[in-house]
This record gives C-alpha cells, structure tokens and sequence, in this order.
C-alpha cells in the first residue's frame, strides 16, 4: 500500500499531533446514578435502571465526580468554567444502552490550560495546549469473544464518570507525545483523581496526527489513531502512521480523513468511517446547566495538593538533592511523601534518599508492591537510619535489619537486638575473632605482615563475616593494623 | 354515573364507614358496566384487579395511621407510560410488549403512600404522540360521552376512565396538551402542573423538556387532590423543583374578587368556532359576575407555538426513543446482522406516527441544519415564555382560554397528520412556556363537552385551582349541558 520511506525523507516533513486523553475519575459511584464504578465486578452486577437506560429512568449528577474534574482541570491550569453544559451525542451501539452517551459539547467544564512538558535547548518551556475538559460517561462494554457467534454486553462500565483532556495540536514528534503523556499522568496522580490504569481501561489515549512539510504553516489532513494500550506503543503508532501520511504525500496522493487502529505494529482503517456519524448532539433536557459557584471553584484551587513541578523544585532547595534524585524521588505522590517523612524524621536528606532510591525501590521492584503498602513505615526506616548514624548497628548489619523489617514490620532496634546485629567495638571480642581468622589463614596473615597491603580487606571480611557483620569495622582495622604491622 | 369523590372515599375510608375494598369492587363493576374492556370503551392497556384487590386488602392496616392519606381508598387509574411495579409499562407501543418495569415511577409511589390504589394502565397514543389515542398498540380508545368519538389523547384511557365514572382520579402526562384536551372532550377536569413540579422519574420520556405527569378529576377538586399527593421535589429528577407544596384544597370556598384575568386575544382568534367561543363568554361572565377583573391580553408569539413544538418535542423524542434499540428488553426483530436487527424492530415495533416523530427529529438535529431548526426553535420558545412573563409581570393573575378549537371528533376522522397537530394549538404553549393550566367542564355542544382553560404564572397552582372552584361552583349543572 506505501512504501517504505527513508529517513531524510522523513526529516523533510513535521509531524503535528494532538491528543485526547479519557480519564476515569475515581469516583465511589457512577456518574449519574448510585451505581458502583468499581472495576472487575461480575458482568452486570453493578447496574441499575439508570445506566441501563430502562424507560423513564432519569440521570443525576454525582457532586464527587464533578469535583475531581475540576480539580483534575485546575492541575492542568485551565479556567474552570462557572456554567458548563451537558448534552447527548447520539449514536446506536449495543453497549450503549441510552442510545446517546452524555458528554459535554460546546459549552465544556474547562477551557484554555497547559501542561509543561521539558525545556529547548535555550531553556525556554515546551509548553503543550490543553483545549479542554470535558465530563463524560462512559459506554459498557461488547464482548465478542465470549460466547461463539454472538456478541455480550457487559453494562458495568455504562455511566462510569470520565473526564477527556483534549490538547492543542502542539505536539511535534512522538517523543513529545510521550512526554506529554507521562507529564499528564503525573500531573493527574498528584492531584488523585483516577487510578490511571491503562490496562483496566482507567487510562485511554488517542491520537490525531498529520504530516506537513516543514515550514508549511498550514495542517495537513489528520486521521485518528485509536487502540493503543501504553504510551511507548502511542509514540510507535505515531512514527508508523506519520511514516504512511508522509509515504502517501511523497507520492502526490492524499489523506483521507478516517479513524486507524494501531495492532501493536501497523495501523489499519478501522470498519465503520468515524467522520461520517452525524453524532446530532444537542443540551440533555434531562439536566440543567452544571453551574458552578465560583468560591467553590477557588477552594477548589486552594484545596489543590502541591503539583510536581513545585515539588521539584523544593525537593531541590529543601534537601539539597541533585536533579537525578529529585527526579526519581517525585516520581509519584506516595513515593515523595514516603521519602519526606524518611527524611524529616531522621535529618539526614541525602542519607534518606539514597535509602530510598536504593534498598526501598529494589525491594517494591522485586516484590512489585506500591510504596503505599509498603510494610516498613518511613518512622521505621528514619529509625533505622539513626541506628547506623550513632553507630549502633554498620552498614551491612542494617541491610539485614531492613530485610527483616521488609519481612516483619518490627522496629529496628529490636530486630539488632533478636538477631544480634549489634555493633561489637569492644577489644576483647574483636581480638577473639581476629585470632581465630589468623589462626585459619595462616598463610594470608603472614603475607599481609610482610606487607602485601591489599589482604588487609580479605582479612577484614572474614572477621566480619565470622561476626555476622557486628564487628566495628573502624576499629578492627586498627586493631589488624597493630597486630600484624608492629 | 360518577365514581364517589376522592375526598368522600377518603373521609368514609378513614372513619371505617367504607373498606377499600368495597370502594374498588364499585370501580371494577362500574368498568363492567360500561364496558371498559378492549372490545368496548377499551379503556385500558393493562387491568389485574387481582394485584388491585391486594393493594386494597393493605388500606385497612393503615387506618391507625394518625393521618390519613390523601387519597385513602381512592383507586387511580395510571397512564400506560408510567412505570409500575406489577403491571406491565408499554406506553401503548408494540416495542415494548409484555415488559414490566422493576421499578417504579415516583407519582406511584406516593399515590400508593397516599393510600391510593392503582387500577390499571390506561390506554394511549403510542408514546404519547397523538391527540386522539387512535395511534395505539391496543387499538383506539372511545370517549364514554359519544363513543363513535375520540376521547382526545395522547392520555384518552386516563380521560375516558374518569369520564366513565369507574375511578374518581387518574394519572396522565402531557406534553402539549395531552392531558387538558382529553379533558376537554370527556366534559371532566384535567392539570397540567407547572414544569418541575411533579417528578418525571419512571414517566417514560417523549419530550423531556415539554413532559409533565398530569392529573385528571371528575371535579376541580379530585384534580387537586390527585396532584397534591403526587407534587413536590424528588431527588431522582434533576429537573424537579424543590419548592415547597401549598394544598391545591385551600381555595375551594375562596372567592375570586379582585381577581385579574387576562383573555389573551390571540386564543379567540375570529376563525373560532361559534358555539366554542359562546361557551367561553358564558364562562367569563360568570367569572366577572364573581367579582373578578376580566381584560384582554396578548401573547403575541402564539402562532409560533406549533412549529416549534414540532420541532422541540420530535428532535427530543428521537433521543429519547433511541433506548428501544431490542438489544435490553421489550420487542426484537431479527434481521440480517446488528444494523439490520435494529431496523427489523424498530420498523416493527414503532407506529407510523411515531416513526414520522422520529424522523422528523432526526432530521431537525442533523448537522447543518441544527441552527436553523433546532437552534431557532430555542429562541422563539424564549419568545412564547417571555410572552406569559410579560403578563403575569402587568398584574394579570391566571388566563382564561379555550383548551381546544373543537369538541371530541369522530374515530377516524382526522387523518391529516398536520390537521391533527393543531388541536393542540391552545394547550401547547403551556409546555412550552412551562407554565401551568388546567381544563374544566364549561357546557356542551350537541351533547359533546367543550372545555375552558386556565393557565397561570410558574408554580402559582394554587392561584389556578382558586379561580377554577369558583367557576366550577358557579356553572353548576351548566358546566355539563
């Protein structure tokens, strides 16, 4: 169908991208009923004559919903509008039980934000358009795998709140399509307002892009990409089908406007011609205008958590950290507050942070648990902390102590005191144990006295393997130093 | 014949000098009697006096209650488009044949909790779009009064089941007249409520901005009982207004000096009929004779009002109707794929007058011509509301008009889909406007009654209902000759 193009082809075309991302607020209860909007549940279990759309059934706003979508709106440094208007995009789909999903239009929630996405090389801001936010609900779902030969519906998703964050056509390169995406999602896990879970379908990305030639102004015709399930499989969507628009355009053809699915390697033209639907969309006479009161909307601005480009820049001033840790540690909310509270209980930023970063984050990896579950509390890791500053417990007996605070949840102290990981300074000990390595290393010991330096660390660590690691390594080193040296 | 009034079954019901019981046998007798059934008056979609019988059984457990409910013992008959629990709710369509809701509507539940008995589903043009409900399912309706003749509609069972004395109350909705017109030509009283004011939760939706429940009485005064028990704010409809509800009974004895009625001229157009207009004056002298100030007003975007609920209530109709789709519940048709099963049961399941709706609402809401249709037809529904506001602002109290430019025509009479719509030319406005009005008894006209409205300013009911006692008290046996 295209060919394939070469790269300083490519390199004569920009591509331009927006993207509309739906989000699902995490709300207790549907959008317009008391129904539960948990995910998971068995098919149909979490319905009621609202969101199946039984005759005479009538939809009311949930309050909650619409707080986290102005919240999640103000994160996103958008005016949240003081009247906003619900209306019904109609169209026939089994899934979608009312025949019309209800969705805002011309009169939108919020308008005219922006999200930061990095900096040019001149340190100016990339700054990406957020066009709008609009509340929404969402459509069940059609099974077509289940049962051979016909199709299931499942309503449990049918009324689910959702909010789509629609973006400038800002975005120049898939790499700033992702970047964008990632910045978005933090942005929206600060603020907490849905699980953003792209596989449960909490988190869905769609794309619009087209291909100009570079200083051309003007847009060329966009299609819309559907179906990706991740934010690196959004930027291979992207470099596939600008690859096609720019393949087409170099032969003299043209776009055509349609909607593509992305399989997880080539783009398709999805069955039924999205531009075609006449959605009529008109106000639901079912529900008056949302109006909001503006003392309200400013709470709401006030009640805002602390964003991550503030906490950034903090987390650089108050602790001192370099842009690597502060990057890593701000990741997400839970992971900065875990490391806050590490670091406010024990007083030592840079010894907390490499805790953090090191033995925290390689036991969630391995586990594959959230820090919000995490079973050492920051108290206890502070505690811990303090015990190897004040040199009660070294290093390495620490990194056993962590493991079995990971294990238990107990105290520190008390795990140094049960399994004997207190630190030994005292000289009758450590000369115990040093005897006994010479006495089985006879050989070692002797060339380390005739001045081979470097046996000096092997030594040492058959002393302090000998002694589970308690052993003052200070002080054992000057006590080997004495014994063999003078 | 007549059903006892709603407020003598309350009162012998409450003092143990009549079981509920024996109130309903009355009704199912009556209903017997004058032939009811569907080869008959065909009166109803839907009658199971056994699961009647059972609601009555419970009325006697309630007689320790300290007060009585409003409707105590009173069986009421329910329009076929309101859900109820254990009857089916078909909205006298094939679509949605033998489905029983699993909930039910909120002016069931607190006609039940007023100690109402439900008595059948009433007959109706299929989903409420008609004037006449001759576009049913179950085949048309006949006007107990003249039974070659329509009952009016869309709410004609509801109209015909008071009107043939079986029960004292029955509930209908509107959305351009569908429960005043049938009022007008069954010769009984029928309220449309003031937008808002009675929930919509579980009335299945035709034209969700114009939709109100309504209530038909024998008298002024079963009528304001009926809506009294059923007003008032409900969380379930966000269109509902939490304003408190005065008893619609405080005027019964009221006089209506000082009273300010406006005739708005364009409601006496000179193309009136004769007899019609007669009636009216009859009425306003009475009216004036009562010490109430009558003058002319103008509603100058009356004409207007027509268009622009053809195009409002058919484009929100096509939405509405969009749910009976055959993939939930109700009628499926199987055809050649998804597309091809909804063409086979929506074709199937819808009558021609509501297919016409549907398209006409389709077509209204389409890109491109939105603005010109939709959009404008916003702007003069402005206009018409502006137009009532403007009055009621000068100091004119309610309005007095014909309910509608004929007496009860024959079956089959009226095939003109267009010639049909203006019968509503006088009530429409009302919805549109979101105002309330009512229809009472004013005479009749070779034996077919002729009724007269009152509308009144937003939630001013209770102004309405004064004005309609008094020329009810006062025409006496005249409302009915």
């Amino acid at each position: 169908m295209t060919s394939p193009v070469s790269k300083s082809t490519l390199e004569k075309w920009e591509m331009v991208v927006g993207l509309e991302v739906h989000v699902q607020l995490k709300t207790r209860t549907k959008l317009f009923c008391a129904c539960s909007a948990e995910f998971g549940a068995q098919p149909n279990a979490n319905t009621c004559p609202v969101c199946l759309a039984l005759p005479g059934a009538l939809p009311v706003v949930n309050k909650a919903a619409v707080g986290l979508a102005t919240r999640a709106s103000l994160a996103l440094n958008c005016e949240v509008q003081p009247v906003s208007i619900f209306a019904r995009k109609n169209y026939f789909y089994p899934d979608l039980p009312k025949g019309y999903q209800i969705s805002q239009y011309d009169k939108p929630l919020a308008l005219d934000g922006w999200v930061e996405i990095g900096a040019r090389a001149d340190g100016s801001p990339i700054r990406i358009g957020v066009t709008r936010v609009h509340m929404e609900d969402d459509a069940g779902k059609s099974i077509h795998d289940r049962f051979p030969g016909v199709t299931a519906v499942d309503l449990n998703r049918s009324g689910v709140p959702l909010i789509e964050i629609v973006s400038e056509p800002d975005i120049r390169s898939a790499e700033q399509a992702g970047a964008y995406l990632r910045v978005l999602k933090q942005i929206l896990e600060y603020v907490d307002v849905s699980d953003l879970n792209m596989e449960e379908g909490s988190l869905r990305v769609d794309a619009n892009v087209s291909a100009r030639r570079r200083g051309e102004s003007k847009f060329g015709t966009k299609t819309e990409v559907k179906n990706m399930n991740s934010f690196s499989g959004v930027e291979r969507a992207l470099e596939v089908e600008f690859a096609r628009h720019v393949s087409v355009l170099e032969a003299g053809g043209v776009i055509e406007q349609q909607t593509m699915l992305w399989d997880g390697s080539t783009v398709r033209p999805a069955r039924s011609k999205e531009g075609s639907h006449d959605y009529r969309y008109f106000p639901d006479p079912d529900l008056p205008p949302l109006i909001l009161d503006l003392q309200w909307i400013e709470k709401a601005r006030h009640d805002l958590p602390e964003l991550p480009a503030a906490r950034r820049a903090r987390f650089a001033s108050e602790y001192r950290l370099g842009d690597y840790d502060v990057e890593v540690l701000t990741a997400s909310p839970r992971l900065a507050d875990y490391y806050e509270s590490v670091a406010r209980a024990h007083g030592e930023p840079k010894a907390a942070a490499n805790w953090v970063m090191g033995e925290v984050m390689a036991t969630l990896k391995t586990s594959g648990e959230d820090i919000s579950r995490f079973r050492v509390r920051p108290a206890d890791l502070a505690a811990l902390l303090g015990l190897v500053r004040d040199g009660v417990v070294s290093h390495t007996a620490a990194k056993q102590i962590f493991a079995h605070m990971v294990a238990t949840g107990d105290q520190p102290a008390q795990i140094a005191e049960r399994e004997g990981l207190v630190k030994v300074d005292d000289d009758a000990q450590l000369s115990a144990w040093l005897d006994e390595v010479i006495a089985e290393n006879p050989n070692e010991a002797e060339r380390f006295r005739n001045g081979e330096k470097r046996l000096q660390g092997v030594l040492v660590g058959a002393v302090m393997k000998k002694s589970k690691g308690r052993a003052d390594p200070r002080k054992l080193n000057q006590l080997l130093t004495t014994r063999l040296t003078s | 014949m007549t059903a006892r009034s709603c407020a003598a079954v309350r009162a012998d019901t409450a003092a143990g000098h009549v079981k509920a019981a024996d109130t309903l046998t009355a009704a199912i007798d009556r209903a017997r009697e004058v032939g009811a059934g569907r080869e008959g008056l065909n009166i109803f979609a839907w009658r199971d006096d056994d699961d009647a019988r059972r609601q009555a059984a419970t009325i006697g457990d309630r007689l320790a209650d300290t007060t009585p409910g409003a409707l105590l013992g009173v069986p009421v008959a329910v329009k076929d488009n309101i859900a109820t629990l254990t009857m089916p709710t078909t909205c006298g369509s094939r679509i949605l044949e033998g489905y029983v809701s699993p909930y039910e509507a909120t002016v069931v539940k607190r006609l039940r909790e007023a100690g109402g008995i439900v008595f059948g589903k009433t007959n109706m043009d299929e989903f409420a779009m008609g004037s006449s409900t001759e576009n049913s399912a179950y085949g048309p309706t006949k006007n107990p009064i003249a039974p070659d003749r329509v009952p009016g509609g869309s709410s004609g069972g509801s109209a015909a089941a008071v009107a043939a004395g079986i029960v004292s109350i029955a509930l209908g909705s509107e959305t351009g007249g569908s429960v005043r017109q049938p009022a007008a030509f069954c010769g009984i009283v029928g309220v449309k409520p003031t937008y808002g004011r009675v929930s919509r939760f579980g009335l299945v939706a035709f034209a969700s901005s114009l939709d109100q429940v309504g209530v038909f009485g024998h008298t002024v005064d079963d009528a304001a009982r009926g809506l009294g028990a059923i007003a008032g704010h409900d969380a379930m409809d966000s269109t509902s207004a939490d304003i408190a509800v005065p008893d619609y009974t405080a005027g019964a004895n009221a006089d209506v000096k000082g009273l300010v009625v406006g005739l708005p001229k364009e409601y006496f157009p000179a193309s009136l009929d004769p007899a019609i207009r007669a009636k009216c004056d009859a009425a306003i002298e009475h009216l004036r004779a009562l010490g109430a100030t009558v003058k002319e007003v103008s509603l100058p975007h009356t004409d207007l009002a027509i268009p622009v609920y053809y195009i409002i209530a058919p484009a929100e109709a096509s939405s509405n109707l969009a749910r009976f789709d055959g993939v939930r519940y109700g009628l499926r048709l199987s055809g050649d794929g998804l597309r091809g099963m909804y063409e086979a049961t929506r074709s199937g399941g819808f009558g021609p007058e509501v297919t016409r709706r549907i398209l006409l609402g389709t077509y209204v809401l389409s890109a491109g011509y939105y603005d010109a249709y939709y959009r404008k037809a916003q702007q003069v529904r402005t206009l018409i509301a502006n137009d009532f506001r403007r009055v009621f602002d000068s100091g004119v109290h309610v309005l007095f008009t014909p309910t509608a430019p004929s007496t009860a025509f024959p079956i089959g009479a009226i095939s003109d889909p267009y010639e049909m719509y203006l019968s509503d030319i006088f009530t429409a406005t009302a919805n549109l406007a979101g105002v309330p009005a009512m229809s009472i008894p004013i005479g009749r006209i070779g034996g077919l009654p002729v009724g007269g409205q009152f509308l009144a300013s937003h939630f001013d009911e209770a102004r309405m209902f004064n004005a309609a006692y008094a020329l009810e008290r006062a025409l006496g046996a005249e409302a009915h000759a």
